[in-house]
């Protein structure tokens, strides 16, 4: 029995050369690199890309990138975040310049996704650059004008790791239907009136809508964030199929 | 495109050791990571029960106890994540597939496909053929200890020789069907068999 190969639904994904339009510092850890595909059909937010490095012996070395872009926009968008000795993002980070060819594929995933027509109201919860997919959530919201009611509670360690920070919160003061909440788990400003440390229940009691509103939540995040907050939102009664989660990083278990 | 282009200033890790286990795209990794579609359901041992099924009859089902008196299986196994990761010589402890068959008196599969339903919703399609002959298994130890819950406890299924997606965590039910039908990750993008050294990880690869 070769039961091996089906019929093919969709297309292969085809690997393919993007330009490198503009790289961006988003954060000393963080920066956001902004590509021209040679061919794109367009994409949801929440989908990602494959990349794929090649060195002159053959030696390859791939992975996956959250689209911060929404699918309004023509460039593409990738926000990549320095992991310890990685070599794909060490090399995105220190040596790919404006320019340079790069080669992926996608847009990849239809379960961590949402566009306006999907409706709402959505909770996005981000853990560091877990906001990637979250971002382009955001964009496509705006941008398509989507009066959906939407949160966003956002961890990072300090004010200076928040990515897209100037443009989430000029979001949120324009949209009254948006509500974008920071926590802060090391170091906050003296005067800082947001919330300190973790997310904790209360916090996201407070600003993930009542069951009645039927939300969906996406969180996205380290592996051992997304799990603390999705069973809080379990043990508030709401549904494990409105919680779509895409984790990240080392289980630290 | 035949050959990918040289990277400029990308420099090579090859290790020449290790490539031949690693499938292409591949990356080493040495902690365990996580990647589920959503929360990690919390399931009691004591609640806990496992079926298989003929389309919509029953061939045989085990609670707990029951299920940790069929004979044991150890192996140690490489495994790949889709994401990209892969994990070598990992070590599982479960009940080996063709001794659940054969503990339901069947000596081979009675229908072509598999599918594995999960609690939290989450399912995954097979061949019946990728969980013969030594295969595949239904996992409840790993690295000598009970199964965590956030790594698919109390038990999962194994298949390491496809993508680690196939492994479906939280195993509730296997459903022989005659004709395949994709699961959940397989509706949602991901390949319909997931081969790692053909490099399947998508719709059409």
């Amino acid at each position: 029995m070769t039961a091996t190969d089906t019929p093919l639904q969709y297309p292969r994904i085809e690997w393919q050369i993007g330009c490198v339009q503009a790289i961006m510092a988003e954060t000393s850890r963080v920066k956001s690199i902004i590509l021209r595909p040679a061919k794109w059909s367009g994409h949801w937010p929440g989908q990602h890309v494959d990349i794929r490095l090649t060195a002159d012996d053959g030696y390859q070395a791939e992975r996956s990138y959250s689209i911060a872009s929404p699918p309004e926009e023509q460039l593409l968008t990738l926000t990549v975040e320095r992991v310890e000795d990685g070599e794909v993002s060490s090399y995105l980070l220190d040596e790919l310049r404006v320019g340079d060819a790069l080669e992926f594929r996608g847009p990849i995933g239809r379960h961590f996704i949402w566009r306006q027509s999907l409706g709402g109201p959505i909770c996005l919860v981000a853990g560091g650059t877990g906001i990637t997919p979250l971002m382009a959530m955001l964009r496509h919201r705006k941008k398509s004008r989507a009066y959906t009611p939407a949160s966003l509670i956002y961890s990072a360690r300090s004010l200076a790791e928040i990515v897209y920070r100037d443009e989430l919160d000029t979001m949120a003061r324009d949209d009254i239907d948006l509500r974008l909440v920071y926590a802060l788990t090391r170091e906050y400003p003296g005067d800082w009136n947001g919330h300190r440390g973790r997310i904790n229940e209360a916090l996201l009691a407070e600003n993930s809508f009542s069951r009645e509103q039927n939300p969906t939540f996406f969180i996205c995040g380290p592996a051992g964030f997304v799990e603390g907050i999705s069973s809080m939102l379990v043990k508030f009664g709401f549904d494990s199929f409105a919680i779509k989660t895409e984790r990240f990083g080392p289980s630290g278990a | 495109m035949d050959r990918p282009p040289v990277s400029r200033g990308f420099k090579s890790k090859r290790q020449a050791s290790e490539t031949a286990r690693l499938p292409p795209g591949q990356y080493l990794t040495t902690d365990f990571p996580v990647l589920s579609a959503g929360p990690t359901p919390e399931i009691r041992v004591a609640d806990w029960k496992i079926a298989l099924q003929l389309g919509g009859s029953l061939l045989g089902k085990w609670t707990w106890d029951e299920f940790e008196a069929l004979p044991q299986t150890t192996i140690a196994v490489d495994i790949h994540c889709v994401t990209k990761w892969t994990k070598l010589g990992t070590i599982w402890q479960g009940v080996g597939f063709d001794d659940l068959l054969r503990s339901v008196g069947l000596s081979e599969p009675p229908d072509a496909y598999v599918m594995a339903h999960c609690d939290g919703g989450y399912t995954t399609n097979l061949p019946a053929a990728d969980l013969i002959a030594g295969k595949a298994m239904i996992a409840t130890r790993y690295d000598g200890l009970p199964l965590a819950p956030a790594h698919g406890g109390p038990a999962r299924l194994l298949v390491p020789h496809l993508y680690f997606w196939k492994s479906a965590k939280w195993l509730r039910r296997l459903r022989f069907m005659p004709k395949d039908e994709p699961g959940f990750w397989e509706s949602r993008g991901y390949h319909n068999y997931g081969d790692p050294w053909r490099e399947q990880r998508y719709d059409g690869d």
